[in-house]
């Protein structure tokens, strides 16, 4: 349409005859729901709202008409074009409404595939049960001491009150390492750490001390010759029997519930005196409730104090230790120890990553 | 130790009811002994009587053979009338008794131990009307070699002989600490049950024997004092009977302790050791040539054991000799040439006193861990040795109907009147303050004279504390109580430990987990959440491993802690790296059908380097021995750095609905040292390296600064064949102890104007490590350049032969400012031409 109006001729604005508008009202109305998808609708749309459709054309002519004539042929134009919008964007929602739909029922998946790509990982049972423990002598005060597994004999030994030749010595199977006279062991249990502690930290000294020990036992389903062990030590003034009981009876709560105390039975250990067998009661306990062995404990005996410069007249002090496979087994009704050092994946990945 | 409850309640006063077996278990671990296990002799029901046996017909149709006896049963269950009237008809097809033997009858309608019901029947042409019975058919061990023959005037035929054989007794089976060696006797566990109790105790050491009185030698002997022997008793009995039998109650008890009677002579001694806890010896006296001499034996001397092991003996070892040389190793076996046999008249006996130390080692030298052994190195009571010799002589004149010699040989430092031990000086309330708790007057007193203490208490007021204080002098067989605190265990076990209040002691200020401690848990997590699974494989592994890994041979890790007893000989070296024990994990794994693994471990390796470590010097226990002595024992110990390694086997990610799984590779190798890395905030560099066990062209070693700390990448193939491992297994190591410790991370500036993002692609030569154009880039770009990521690598016809494409995403920021696209641009083309210097990078 040319958009000059020098010739002006009312007959050729047809454009805005009311007849004209009303049939491109009813035109589009008529297409817009024929059009049965959204691209249908939107193909439709610059015939009937486009630059060249009918009713921009009719508006474009009304510059045309005489200043009188253009107020009412504006409104009717408009009125019209409302109208064709209005339609369109009615027909749009539904035909978008009507597409969202099939668009969702067609992208619905079976949300049971799995989804494990990687698996996840996991750590030791020992290695978290070594921390829970650790934890809750820390929340206790205690510091977790740490020290070799190839000893020196007067760590494992010596210090702590073991006498050469006394069967207490062969109690304890040990690895001995070459060459003999550097007098060098695996240690067969974390009481040497008991003694770096004591010769290397300021008193009163309250620590804990996990870790990996050895003894030449063959493995099967109740021993193994690598285990872990993790041991207390407390020395400050004025500890008792009392205290030990106390801190055990703790330990037992925090790892077994309320419920959980401990009973000592007399037993014998070269660096305690008195030494003793704590029993802890075990309410979850395969079979019911009872009683279980966990481990030794006793008072720090003075020869150990004195062997550290501690002066047992002035000091005085406990100590305890359990195994930790053997704490596991039971906690957990483990039946066989072998699964704990074999390394067969399904056994660490029932445990996964405790919070 | 195993030990009739019935024989220990002998020596206990009890006033009311005996407590039953398991009350004595229960009371015996409430004062410290380890009751491993009660077992009940096991009882029968219906008429077990005794009877003699009248007749024997051999009957010899039969394959083997079986007799029909006659057996008085007393007149109530002997056969009324008829040919064998005033006798009961069994067939028996045992053959170690004769007409006249004393047996014991199971009559139709006993039960016996293990549900065996007795009935008549008829069999090998005979109604066997009962069963003459074995040990072990009665539950008194395990012999079965013929039917127990009681000796003669046992009982009398038709007796009750439940009631003789101690049916309904039980045995108590201890284990014994170390520091109880009183305790592997009855007179020392009825001493123990009598102070759980609080009941009085008889001590049959102190049973006196009408025996002639002392009178000079019963033989010459001599004792060396390089022997260290403490004390030697001998006496002698002659005209002994050798076919005399033990009596049945001696037998029973030696049965029910475990010990197979033998002969009178030799259960007189057992018993004497299980009743006194001294070990005793019996030497045929007529074989005993010229005096006895007790020393250390010579080099090259020999002696034939009582087990027939002829042994060399050791300079160390203790020997009693005669003219004939030794003829006993002191404390742990006899000799074969003395030993007393069937034919043997006069007896030599012998309680002596060893050095515990001595006994120890050569118990253990000659791997001979004998009954007498044990009780010599746990000490056994000095004061003891006469009694035993007294009763062992007495029991042999009274059953074996000898004549006890009047002479009594007591030599040694310990000989009679046996040297009271060294007092102990306690105040009186230091139980109380050990146990933290108030033990009732008196009861200290009372329970140190309990275990054999003779006590006088000092002060004003003997039952309270304030500084009143008690001498005890501790019994001769309580070796173990010498100081204050062995007083204390005694007064604690014996008052209960279940009388010792709980009393939390107060909270005491600590500082929580070292940093080095959390950055372990962190690794360890870090790894876990990385999809790795934690194993804690065993350090001990086989040299081979260090061929199958290709090591030089003058690798540091070839230099490995070598066991002096490994359990496998083949595995007898501490793992110098955590490799070995993994590779197993997956080795393991494999063979079990689980392929797709990711392992790791946190661990200690032994690292103690070429040559041996010198001699320790041996500290004192006495007192802190000095900061030098201490610091060269810690100097001799082998360096134990901690590790984590992680092995990748198969798919790292699975197969499945999405599309195909991606096998683990190098890079994931090297990332997951890299997650190691920051868990420390350190960002390892990684550059190429030969390095056994991994392949040489993806082999990667990874520093922190100039630190190496470990490496990373794939496996070699000729390392995976030998082990037997899937191809292309990957692995990494990474020393934690050289990562730095650092509480404060760098504060980043954030800066929140928008960044320019621009891409370079380079050509390089193939061989151009891509981690040396990052940092050339990065150089070059200067502190504008945010990021540099690499996101593609092409190699092919475009980029020509021995040549790369690799594409980088270069984001820059400024930290004040909106950065122009010029400015941006000039610092890529500066970044470029960086890499272009350093490594030959043109643009693609």
């Amino acid at each position: 349409m040319s958009g000059t109006n020098d010739l002006y001729d009312p007959k050729q604005v047809a454009a805005l005859d009311p007849e004209t508008l009303d049939a491109a009202r009813a035109d589009a109305s008529a297409a817009f729901a024929g059009a049965s998808t959204l691209e249908a609708l939107t193909a439709l749309k610059p015939a009937h709202l486009g630059d060249r459709s009918p009713v921009l054309t009719a508006r474009r002519e009304i510059g045309a008409l005489p200043p009188q004539a253009r107020s009412e042929s504006g409104k009717r134009v408009n009125e019209v074009r409302v109208a064709i919008q209005t339609a369109y964007d009615e027909r749009h929602e539904v035909l978008s409404a009507e597409r969202d739909e099939r668009m969702l029922a067609e992208e619905a998946v079976d949300v049971t595939l799995p989804g494990d790509r990687h698996p996840r990982g996991s750590r030791h049972p020992l290695t978290q049960l070594s921390e829970r423990i650790a934890d809750i002598f820390v929340a206790m005060g205690y510091e977790v001491a740490e020290g070799p597994e190839v000893e020196s004999e007067w760590f494992n030994f010596d210090a702590l009150n073991f006498l050469p030749d006394h069967p207490a010595r062969t109690m304890q199977d040990t690895f001995h390492v070459e060459p003999a006279p550097a007098r060098q062991v695996l240690r067969t249990h974390t009481s040497p750490v008991q003694i770096r502690a004591l010769l290397e930290r300021d008193l009163p000294v309250y620590v804990v001390c996990p870790g990996r020990t050895f003894r030449t036992d063959e493995l099967d389903a109740t021993h193994t010759p690598v285990f872990h062990q993790i041991e207390g030590l407390a020395i400050d003034k004025g500890l008792t029997m009392a205290h030990l009981k106390g801190t055990l009876d703790a330990f037992a709560r925090a790892m077994f519930g309320e419920e959980s105390t401990i009973r000592l039975r007399p037993s014998y250990f070269p660096f305690t005196e008195p030494s003793a067998e704590p029993d802890v009661w075990f309410p979850q306990k395969k079979g019911g409730a009872g009683w279980v062995e966990w481990g030794g404990c006793g008072m720090v005996d003075p020869n150990v104090l004195r062997a550290c410069g501690v002066d047992p007249d002035v000091y005085s002090g406990f100590a305890f230790g359990m195994g930790l496979e053997r704490t596991l087994m039971f906690r957990n009704g483990l039946p066989d120890m072998r699964d704990m050092v074999e390394g067969d994946v399904r056994f660490t990945s029932a445990f996964a990553v405790e919070p | 130790m195993r030990v009739p409850v019935s024989w220990l309640l002998e020596h206990v006063d009890l006033p009311s009811e005996e407590p039953s077996a398991d009350a004595v278990g229960e009371a015996l671990i409430r004062v410290g002994l380890e009751v491993e296990d009660v077992v009940a002799v096991p009882t029968t029901t219906g008429p077990l009587v005794v009877g003699r046996v009248a007749s024997v017909e051999e009957l010899t149709e039969f394959k083997k053979p079986i007799r029909y006896c006659r057996v008085d049963v007393g007149a109530e269950h002997n056969d009324a009338e008829g040919e064998g009237a005033g006798t009961r008809g069994i067939v028996c097809g045992a053959t170690n008794f004769a007409e006249g033997d004393l047996v014991v009858v199971a009559l139709p309608g006993v039960v016996l131990p293990g549900d065996f019901a007795i009935a008549a029947r008829t069999t090998y042409g005979h109604v066997s009307d009962g069963m003459i019975c074995a040990l072990d058919e009665l539950g008194l061990g395990d012999d079965h070699s013929g039917i127990l023959v009681l000796p003669p005037g046992t009982a009398d035929p038709g007796d009750d002989a439940a009631e003789l054989l101690g049916l309904g007794d039980a045995v108590l089976d201890i284990a014994v600490t170390p520091d109880r060696g009183y305790c592997l006797s009855v007179r020392g566990l009825a001493r123990e049950l009598a102070g759980a109790l609080d009941a009085p105790y008889g001590d049959p050491a102190l049973l006196g024997h009408d025996l002639p009185a002392a009178d000079g030698d019963a033989w010459p002997v001599r004792l060396d004092p390089s022997s260290q022997c403490r004390r030697f008793v001998a006496r002698r009995v002659t005209g002994l009977d050798p076919t005399a039998p033990s009596p049945w109650w001696l037998r029973r008890r030696l049965l029910l302790c475990g010990v197979r009677p033998i002969s009178l002579a030799v259960d007189v001694t057992n018993y004497v050791m299980l009743e006194l806890g001294q070990p005793m010896h019996a030497y045929d006296a007529a074989t005993v040539t010229g005096d006895v001499v007790v020393r250390r034996a010579a080099a090259d001397e020999k002696i034939t054991t009582l087990d027939d092991a002829q042994r060399a003996l050791d300079v160390d070892d203790v020997v009693v000799t005669d003219d004939s040389g030794p003829i006993g190793l002191a404390g742990v076996m006899g000799g074969a040439s003395t030993e007393v046999g069937a034919g043997t008249s006069d007896v030599l006996l012998e309680a002596a006193t060893w050095d515990a130390p001595s006994v120890a080692r050569a118990a253990r030298r000659h791997r001979l861990p004998s009954e007498a052994a044990r009780r010599f190195e746990r000490e056994v009571d000095p004061a003891v040795a006469r009694a035993a010799t007294d009763r062992a002589a007495w029991l042999l004149a009274n059953y074996g109907g000898a004549t006890v010699a009047p002479g009594v040989t007591d030599e040694g430092p310990f000989s009679d009147p046996v040297p009271a031990p060294e007092p102990v000086v306690m105040a009186l309330d230091l139980p109380d303050r050990v146990a933290g708790t108030r033990y009732e007057r008196g009861a200290v007193v009372r329970r140190l004279s309990q275990i054999g203490c003779a006590v006088e208490v000092a002060g004003a007021d003997p039952g309270d504390g304030g500084g009143a204080g008690l001498r005890a002098v501790p019994p001769t067989w309580r070796p173990d109580l010498t100081r204050p605190a062995d007083l204390v265990e005694e007064v604690l076990r014996l008052e209960g430990y279940a009388g010792i209040p709980s009393e939390l002691p107060a909270a005491h200020p600590g500082t929580g987990l070292t940093l080095a401690q959390r950055r372990r848990r962190q690794v360890s997590r870090a790894l876990a959440d990385a999809g790795y699974d934690e194993v804690l494989p065993s350090p001990f592994v086989a040299p081979a491993v260090f061929d199958a890994f290709g090591l030089d041979a003058d690798d540091d890790r070839r230099h490995a802690l070598r066991l002096a007893n490994p359990l496998d000989a083949d595995r007898s070296l501490m793992a110098t790296t955590l490799l070995p024990g993994l590779l197993d994990a997956v080795v393991r794994n494999v063979s079990r059908g689980l392929r797709d693994l990711a392992l790791y471990q946190v661990g200690q390796v032994v690292r103690p380097g070429a040559g041996d470590p010198p001699a320790a010097p041996v500290l004192p226990v006495d007192a802190r021995p000095d900061d030098a002595a201490i610091a060269s024992v810690l100097a001799g110990l082998p360096a134990q750095p901690l590790r984590v390694g992680a092995v990748l086997a198969g798919a790292w990610e699975r197969a499945g609905w999405w599309g195909p799984g991606r096998p683990a590779d190098w890079a994931d190798a090297i990332e997951a040292a890299r997650v190691v890395g920051r868990v420390y905030g350190a960002e390892l560099t990684v550059s190429a390296d030969v390095h056994a066990p991994w392949h040489p062209g993806r082999c990667a070693a990874l520093r922190y600064g100039d630190t190496l700390v470990g490496h990373a990448g794939e496996l070699h193939p000729k390392v995976l064949e030998a082990l037997g491992l899937p191809a292309r297994t990957c692995a990494m190591e990474v020393e934690l102890d050289r990562l730095p410790l650092a509480e404060d991370r760098p504060v980043p500036a954030v800066s929140s104007f928008p960044p320019v993002l621009l891409d370079v692609a380079l050509v390089l030569d193939e061989t151009v490590p891509a981690a040396s154009v990052v940092s050339a880039l990065r150089d070059g770009g200067g502190d504008l350049v945010e990021d540099v990521r690499l996101f593609d690598v092409y190699a092919g016809p475009q980029v020509g032969e021995g040549k790369r494409s690799l594409a980088f995403a270069l984001r820059l920021r400024a930290p004040d400012r909106t950065l122009t696209l010029e400015e941006a641009s000039a610092r890529r083309d500066a970044a470029v031409e960086t890499a272009s210097e350093r490594v030959g990078a043109r643009l693609r």
